[in-house]
């Protein structure tokens, strides 16, 4: 749906991206996510048209961005980092105003907007003027806007930034459950945000893609050593010995004490081999009962954090 | 394009901008109208309608000041510019809604005229001529003032480029009969308040019409360069 080949974007000497290339498939919700100024919104300003870029082409719905604008802009609803809203009309005259640019047939855009504004539940604002709508309500107008016209493609800078988190919550949920008939790309610099609602995460830094891939397996390629905690029923000092004893452990700490027999204890092994069993063997034979065993990956953050700040660890 | 025209024409009304300019026009021609009738109801077309035209200095500036500046303040020329709609549709659309708004000026404006005919017998092709040239004009000055408005997302610098301009434009006669040799050929050549002179004094030119609409198809067109070269810019 979206195809994205080595886009380049000087502004005067500063690179704001660099060589970026990526694909959106149909259907698919993907997450942009990065620090501030990593070239998130200028990628998204690209794909848009509204501006353009040095080098590299941008390819929506198989039309190329410079050469057939329109066209891409026919295929794209757009919310930008601040919702455009003209704050003199009301949410209801202002949809229609989206509707006559986009070139709404008028048949189809009465139902079209009842619908539009029940999903993003602007109803009750709808004779309001936009000028006295507070913050959140401002942003479901946005989303209300970047909808019209039904585009297959939907482009969300920072959709929940300012927003209180019940509010947060609810557009999750409405952005999750639009990813079902668009193409979503969001951006976002909260990381759970990206776990909550994507299938695929691109993460990029001054200007670079640094890693692609679902949350899940982020995680998992991720982590240097497999970590978990395992909590068994027994004598501490013995079960540790025990757990040090099994070939590939590396490390073994005591992670807490959940009652009087039983330890928890975090457990970091080789990567390329799973110890699980022989510690169950081991532990079976000595007679003491695993009661839990859960693995603990890399959360996002943590993989956000090695991602983006191994260049300042370098430095250092 | 008609989305935009509309869109910006009932903004210009829903704000108090548009009934202040018309207010403020009305009340200051009304004195110019006792002035030029005591230089005699034969002069009256050219008198009047040239003293409106003065006006039009300031009344131009206030009008288009807001026209590209606030969408960029506001953000909405994200909106405008990454909707499926030609750049030059999306000027166009600004500038005649601003048009639109001076014509209702001039509707307005047509009471002064309208008092004469009941009191006297002013001379109707005159002030048939006097009236297009007016218009011709404010809709070459609207045109600087778009143009202005593209380059800045502050309304007031916007106002005062606009000014400047409209000031400099108006006296390239006086300046071109001071510069002479070629660069005051040039300067007169381009003096569109010569042409206006003649719409004044009751002589409809086709190619002073021309020339004049062309002047207004050229600050259009420099605006949507603008917003272009905006899009390309590196900086």
């Amino acid at each position: 749906m979206i195809e994205i080949q080595n886009l380049t974007k000087d502004y005067g000497k500063i690179r704001a991206l660099d060589d970026v290339s990526f694909t959106v498939e149909k259907g698919e919700i993907v997450g942009f996510l990065g620090p501030n100024g990593a070239g998130k919104s200028t990628t998204m300003n690209i794909i848009t048209g509204f501006i353009s870029s040095t080098s590299g082409t941008v390819r929506v719905a198989g039309y190329d961005v410079l050469e057939n604008p329109v066209e891409v802009k026919k295929h794209i609803g757009y919310l930008p980092e601040q919702p455009p809203l003209y704050p003199d009309m009301t949410v209801s005259e202002f949809l229609d105003f989206c509707a006559e640019l986009k070139k709404v047939p008028r048949r189809e855009w009465k139902s079209q907007k009842k619908d539009i504004m029940e999903l993003v539940k602007v109803t009750h604002v709808s004779h309001r003027l936009i000028r006295n709508l507070s913050k959140g309500y401002r942003q479901r107008v946005g989303l209300a806007q970047a909808l019209v016209g039904s585009p297959e493609v939907l482009i969300l800078d920072e959709p929940t930034v300012g927003l209180d988190p019940k509010q947060i919550i609810e557009i999750r949920k409405l952005i999750k459950a639009l990813g079902k008939k668009h193409t979503i790309i969001l951006s976002t610099h909260i990381l759970p945000e990206v776990s909550a609602v994507c299938d695929r995460v691109i993460i990029i830094n001054k200007g670079r893609i640094a890693a692609v891939d679902t949350p899940e397996n982020l995680s998992r390629k991720l982590s240097d050593f497999s970590r978990f905690t395992i909590t068994v029923a027994g004598p501490e000092k013995r079960v540790r010995e025990i757990l040090q004893g099994v070939n590939g452990v590396k490390e073994v700490s005591v992670g807490g004490k959940p009652a009087e027999d039983e330890t928890s204890f975090i457990v970091e092994a080789d990567k390329d081999r799973d110890v699980r069993r022989p510690i169950f063997n081991q532990l079976a034979a000595a007679g003491y009962p695993i009661l839990e065993l859960k693995s603990m990956n890399l959360t996002l953050e943590e993989i956000f954090l090695q991602l983006t700040t191994t260049e300042a660890k370098e430095a250092v | 394009m008609l989305a935009i025209l509309r869109r910006d024409f009932r903004s210009y009304f829903n704000s108090p901008i548009a009934y202040v300019l018309i207010g403020l026009f009305i009340c200051i021609m009304s004195l110019f109208f006792v002035d030029s009738l005591n230089a005699g109801v034969a002069n009256f077309s050219s008198n009047f309608i040239s003293s409106m035209s003065f006006m039009l200095l300031f009344i131009v500036p206030i009008l288009t000041m807001r026209s590209f500046s606030e969408d960029k303040k506001s953000g909405t020329e994200v909106l405008l510019l990454t909707s499926p709609v030609r750049l030059s549709q999306v000027v166009l659309g600004k500038y005649l809604a601003a048009t639109a708004v001076f014509l209702v000026l001039t509707a307005v404006s047509l009471i002064f005229p309208l008092v004469l005919l009941i009191y006297g017998k002013p001379d109707g092709a005159t002030l048939f001529s006097a009236y297009l040239g007016f218009i011709l004009l404010g809709m070459v000055f609207i045109s600087v003032g778009v143009f202005a408005s593209s380059l800045t997302e502050n309304q007031i610098v916007a106002a005062i480029i606009t000014f400047v301009s409209l000031f400099t434009l108006t006296s390239f006669s006086y300046i071109g009969s001071y510069v002479g040799g070629l660069a005051g050929k040039v300067l007169n050549w381009l003096a569109f308040m010569e042409k206006y002179y003649e719409f004044s004094a009751g002589i409809i030119d086709i190619t002073s019409i021309i020339f004049m609409l062309s002047f207004a198809v050229v600050f259009v067109f420099l605006t949507v360069r603008i917003l272009e070269r905006k899009r390309w810019s590196q900086g």
